[in-house]
């Protein structure tokens, strides 16, 4: 049953190597700030990452400035409705096809996106990409246009939900075929290495994704030649209908890592800055020594798979949406930052309305905005090439 | 006990039938007597009867299906009996019944007559072809465009390509064997292109009797031109007091009979060790069909008035254009009237039919100068010719006869006695 | 000019371009210690290094799609596949990223890499290892199919090919790797989408490409065209995709006959395209209707007899020829 997922096993792994003690507790509610490592080593060429996790119990606002915490408020904010706002336009038939709600998530994407690393980093996603588009800051007017499949779109109105691009913010999309992307971002991390550079590749992928083949192949890559690349597993517990124990050998996704010698850890996505902690220190040593991570962010959807998947009853119970819903991030994070005295309720107001706003500049936006013309239908097929 | 029903033998010339309609579906019932089946001769539609009763239990030939005489074409029998016997030995038989005897081929007389015509005309219009076409004309692209080019009716250029495909050699033959630039400006020829027609029953009786008559009789021709006004005279009479609409050819008909009974060489027939001379004249009349020629007889002329001529004559001819003639209506003449005068034809010669002895072609009574007591004055004269099979005729009792047909016809008169 | 075999004019296209521009690399199975599979990278591992000259692991999927990540993050990757059998491992990383990813990014991010590697029957290697796939590639919208049959045309052709900012598959043949041929000395190109009259001739066309118009057509233009004193023009495409479909339009309009030789299946295979092309852009100058030589549409089997009896051959040719000609 889905629920006694939600129960604590305490397991207690000593591996070979003295100076490694791995404890795990997976707790998926409220207070995971204790994290999980899975370190393997082994003789050969390639050595392992030896990560050490720190006990964590600092500042519960890990000493950041209340700008940098109040943006990520306004970021969740705004991706949680504009994720309502694409479902109203979704039932009114203004939004065609797939389209894939991010509600419950936010902090996954803020506290790695927008927390966790730069605007040099790249990002690459699957198909639950509006927020994760959001938070690496593509404009959300535009992302709005591409719902609407509008000419003023970020893709021209040619890729829709699924397929969000921003050259410019290096957001490589936007994927939908199940785990496609995931051997991808191993080539941008190959890129990376290639070039000798400092930057990260952040991949999300989802529960699902951890059992196809380009997931395996893709990650055996990345621990082969040793990639910077954190492969972000957003665990929401279900497939589409499916739910995780009864898709994967093993529940615990974070160690599927074990057999490329990635290393895994656990990490409480409704805690927004659970999330940002571990991917930051993630990231942080894949630009560094350009080695790979896998992180497993458990969180929940609290709508259905995509709009056309029923938000409870065939998969899941209603009891279980509305128990999960008292561990939504926003309000977490609300309490967290009220008990800090970082946020007031005027703030809490004044947000409100000005993202409101904001949203309802995008659907105007998008609403004004024009088709794809005719000949759009030729275009982007091959490019011209320069001869490079 | 089941019995066969077999392709019956219709006319003395008929090798095999077609069938046209079966009246009665397998299952049925069928009473001894009753119509069967419709059946196509060569010479006319022939019903055929039910010689057995039982049920019709197989329809061997279906409508429209040829089989040989004596071939299977049903089977009648008891409800529930095995039949298989009889079906297995459905394989057509050979034609029983009198085969025409084939004489032996002596050379025709030539008398510096033109080829020989048949009998009667064919009749003007070419019939459809009787094989299946859609009527396209199958050419590649190429040959098409090189036609329109050209001015070329691709319909009227033979194919030399798969299923007669007109390609780009055949348009090239076509321009090559032209005359020449300065022609080219002009029409050009096109080769054209011919239709098959399968012959019919009846085409292929007259082609088997004619070619048999002309090889085998030595044929001769003489001809005389005869008055008409008397006789125009005496029909007008005769049409404007009574109902009675008389044709010339009842007149030729009664005319020729009185001549034959005075000529019984003429109206005879060469059988081979003998010749057979009748005292009676059973006339034949060449009726035009669309697809061939049938001679109704009007028999025992040379007893019958005028009168009675041409009522059975018209009726003759009617049942013979919708092919309703009973045999007997169609065989056993003595002697063969073949008239093309519609035609404006002024003059021909006919083809015997066997076993007769002779044939007489006229042709149309035509309005001419011609000398009357010394007098160049209007008149109407009408040419015959006499073939005459010289196996048991010679030249002079063929003008003998027809120097008394040229007297009665004159004297018109002497026809009502 | 040089005489050269054609897996080293494919050697020369790949280090030129890699001296060319260091964003070039070539990854794949056996490509560097190994000096590959059919030493077409031989010598490649010594001369660039480990970074830019790596062996993958038996990975098709993976290797394929991080070329696509690679390849949008900047750099110009050439992807190998053992043979284009082992591609359809790959093929979702083909259509769905790597020839949809300029369209669906609206053009945000191109993917300028190539997908090289030998296809079609070799001898004897039964049926999953002798498909000629060319048709499952020009299918695809945003692809460029890229095939050579001498060693001059492999090489200039590669080198447009990896300059070239899309997508492109290149289809060599193992069985033409040791095939000697003439190439020009120094710097040059072809383009691609342009084909090739390989021969002229008047009285019909026969168009093919790659190993078939190398090993087979070549022998039976020589043979028939004395067997039945005939003047056959052969043009090459080159390129599958784009098609050079004027030169071939053209080549029809001149002799009014089409043969189409070609190793892959015929359903929907790239001769149906051909003949498609032609019938509606030559339709009044074919004099005959299009005749095509292909595999047999059937699993190729191991037998040597049941090999040959399925793969184009000069027999087969000699039939169609015969029917373009109305000489059957």
């Amino acid at each position: 049953m889905p629920l006694s997922f939600c129960h604590i096993v305490m397991r207690i792994v000593i591996f070979e190597f003295p100076e490694l003690i791995c404890i795990f507790v997976s707790s998926l509610r409220r207070d995971s700030s204790q994290q999980v490592f899975h370190n393997v080593s082994k003789s050969g060429m390639n050595s392992a990452a030896v990560a050490v996790a720190p006990k964590t119990q600092s500042s519960r606002l890990l000493g950041l400035s209340p700008e940098v915490l109040l943006s990520w408020y306004d970021d969740m904010l705004l991706i949680r409705r504009f994720e309502e706002k694409a479902a109203q336009l979704y039932g009114m038939g203004k939004i065609m096809g797939f389209c894939h709600l991010y509600n419950g998530q936010e902090a996954v994407s803020t506290g790695a996106i927008k927390g966790a690393i730069g605007p040099d980093d790249y990002v690459i996603t699957a198909y639950r990409d509006h927020g994760q588009a959001i938070s690496k800051g593509v404009d959300p007017k535009a992302i709005m246009a591409e719902l609407l499949g509008k000419y003023t779109g970020t893709t021209k109105g040619k890729g829709g939900s699924m397929h969000i691009f921003d050259r410019e913010k290096n957001f490589l999309g936007g994927h939908a075929i199940v785990g496609g992307h995931i051997p991808v971002a191993a080539g941008v991390g190959f890129a990376i290495k290639y070039r000798g550079e400092k930057k990260v590749c952040l991949c999300f992928l989802g529960d699902g994704a951890t059992n196809i083949g380009a997931f395996h192949e893709g990650l055996n890559l990345v621990g082969l030649w040793r990639l910077p690349v954190i492969y972000i597993i957003e665990n929401n517990k279900y497939g589409m209908g499916t739910s995780v124990d009864r898709a994967s050998a093993i529940d615990e996704l974070y160690k599927k890592g074990i057999a490329y010698n990635i290393p895994g850890e656990i990490a409480n996505g409704h805690d927004v800055l659970d999330v940002y902690k571990k991917v930051k220190a993630a990231a942080d040593r894949a630009r560094e020594t350009y080695e790979p991570t896998l992180i497993e962010v458990q969180t929940y959807r609290y709508r259905g798979h995509s709009m056309s998947d029923p938000v409870h009853g065939l998969y899941r119970s209603k009891e279980e949406v509305e128990e999960e819903k008292e561990s939504d991030p926003i309000l977490l994070f609300t309490e967290n930052l009220k008990a800090e005295g970082v946020i007031s309720d005027e703030y809490i107001e004044e947000a409100e309305k000005r993202i409101k706003k904001i949203v309802t500049e995008c659907v105007q936006f998008a609403e004004n905005s024009p088709e794809p013309p005719p000949e759009e239908l030729w275009n982007h097929v091959y490019k011209d090439s320069s001869g490079a | 006990m089941a019995t066969r029903i077999t392709m019956p033998k219709l006319s003395d010339t008929m090798e095999e039938g077609v069938i046209l309609k079966w009246l009665r579906k397998e299952g049925d019932n069928v009473k001894q007597g009753e119509i069967l089946v419709e059946i196509e001769s060569d010479k006319a539609d022939m019903e055929m009867e039910a010689y057995d009763s039982g049920v019709l239990r197989k329809i061997v030939v279906p409508e429209g299906g040829k089989a040989p005489i004596g071939a299977l074409i049903a089977v009648i029998g008891e409800p529930s009996e095995d039949i298989s016997a009889l079906l297995s030995t459905a394989a057509a038989t050979t034609p029983s019944g009198p085969v025409l005897q084939k004489e032996p081929k002596s050379p025709a007389s030539q008398m510096g007559r033109p080829a020989p015509q048949a009998a009667a005309p064919a009749a003007s219009s070419i019939p459809p072809p009787s094989r299946p076409t859609d009527g396209r004309t199958k050419a590649s692209p190429l040959a098409r465009r090189l036609a329109t080019e050209n001015n070329i009716d691709l319909a009227r250029v033979s194919g030399s390509g798969p299923q007669g495909r007109v390609i780009k050699r055949d348009i090239e033959g076509v321009l090559t064997s032209g005359v020449g630039n300065a022609a080219r400006a002009l029409r050009p020829i096109t080769p054209g292109t011919s239709a098959d027609v399968e012959l019919s029953l009846i085409r292929k009786t007259i082609a088997k009797r004619m070619t048999e008559s002309k090889m085998t009789a030595p044929h001769f021709y003489v001809t005389v031109e005869i008055d008409m006004d008397p006789a125009i005279a005496f029909r007008d009479q005769i049409n404007n007091v009574t109902q009675i609409k008389l044709s010339f050819t009842d007149i030729l008909i009664k005319a020729a009979a009185a001549a034959l009974m005075g000529h019984p060489g003429v109206n005879a027939s060469y059988l081979g060790d003998k010749t057979r001379q009748y005292h009676y004249a059973h006339i034949g009349v060449a009726v035009a069909l669309d697809d061939g020629l049938v001679t109704p007889i009007v028999r025992n002329c040379e007893q019958k008035s005028i009168l009675q001529i041409n009522e059975e004559l018209q009726n003759l001819i009617e049942r013979a254009r919708i092919r309703k003639l009973k045999p007997e209506e169609y065989t056993g003449a003595t002697f063969t009237i073949s008239n093309l005068g519609m035609y404006g034809v002024e003059e021909f010669v006919a083809i015997i039919n066997p076993p007769e002895g002779a044939i007489l072609a006229v042709g149309t009574i035509a309005e001419k100068p011609v000398v009357k007591a010394g007098q160049v004055v209007i008149g109407h004269t009408m040419k015959a010719t006499l073939s005459s099979d010289h196996r048991i005729i010679d030249g002079a009792a063929a003008a003998r006869f027809l120097q008394d047909l040229k007297r009665l016809l004159e004297n018109p008169a002497s026809l009502m006695l | 000019m040089a005489i050269v075999s054609l897996r080293e004019a494919i050697n020369q296209a790949i280090d030129e371009e890699m001296a060319r521009d260091e964003r070039v690399f070539l990854v794949g199975e056996e490509v560097a210690n190994y000096q590959g599979a059919y030493k077409v990278s031989q010598g490649l591992l010594q001369k660039w290094g480990p970074k830019r000259i790596l062996d993958t692991p038996i990975a098709e999927a993976g290797f394929a799609g991080l070329g696509v990540g690679a390849a949008m993050a900047g750099l110009r990757p050439i992807v190998e596949f053992m043979t284009w059998n082992f591609s359809l491992v790959a093929y979702d990383q083909l259509v769905n990223n790597a020839a949809k990813m300029y369209s669906m990014s609206g053009g945000h991010f191109h993917v300028p890499i190539v997908y090289r590697g030998p296809g079609g029957a070799a001898h004897g290697l039964a049926a999953t290892h002798s498909q000629a796939l060319e048709a499952l590639y020009a299918h695809i919208p945003g692809l460029k199919v890229v095939m050579p049959s001498t060693c001059k045309d492999a090489k200039g052709l590669l080198k447009t090919s990896i300059r070239d900012d899309n997508p492109v598959i290149f289809i060599e043949s193992e069985v033409m790797y040791g095939d000697k041929g003439e190439i020009p000395d120094g710097e040059y190109t072809i383009p691609l989408g342009l084909g090739e009259v390989k021969k002229e001739g008047k009285d019909l066309t026969i168009v093919s490409w790659s190993k078939v118009l190398a090993h087979v057509v070549w022998k039976a233009v020589d043979t028939l065209q004395e067997e039945l004193n005939v003047n056959i023009e052969v043009v090459d495409p080159r390129t599958i995709k784009p098609l050079d479909v004027d030169l071939i339009v053209n080549s029809v309009k001149k002799t009014n006959r089409l043969v189409i030789v070609e190793e892959g299946w015929p359903f929907a295979g790239v001769g149906a395209q051909i003949s498609h092309e032609v019938s509606s852009r030559a339709f009044d100058y074919l004099d005959a209707p299009i005749e095509r030589v292909t595999q047999e549409d059937v699993p190729l089997p191991y037998a040597h007899n049941l090999e040959a009896l399925s793969l184009p051959n000069v027999d087969k040719i000699r039939q169609a020829v015969k029917r373009v000609l109305y000489l059957d």
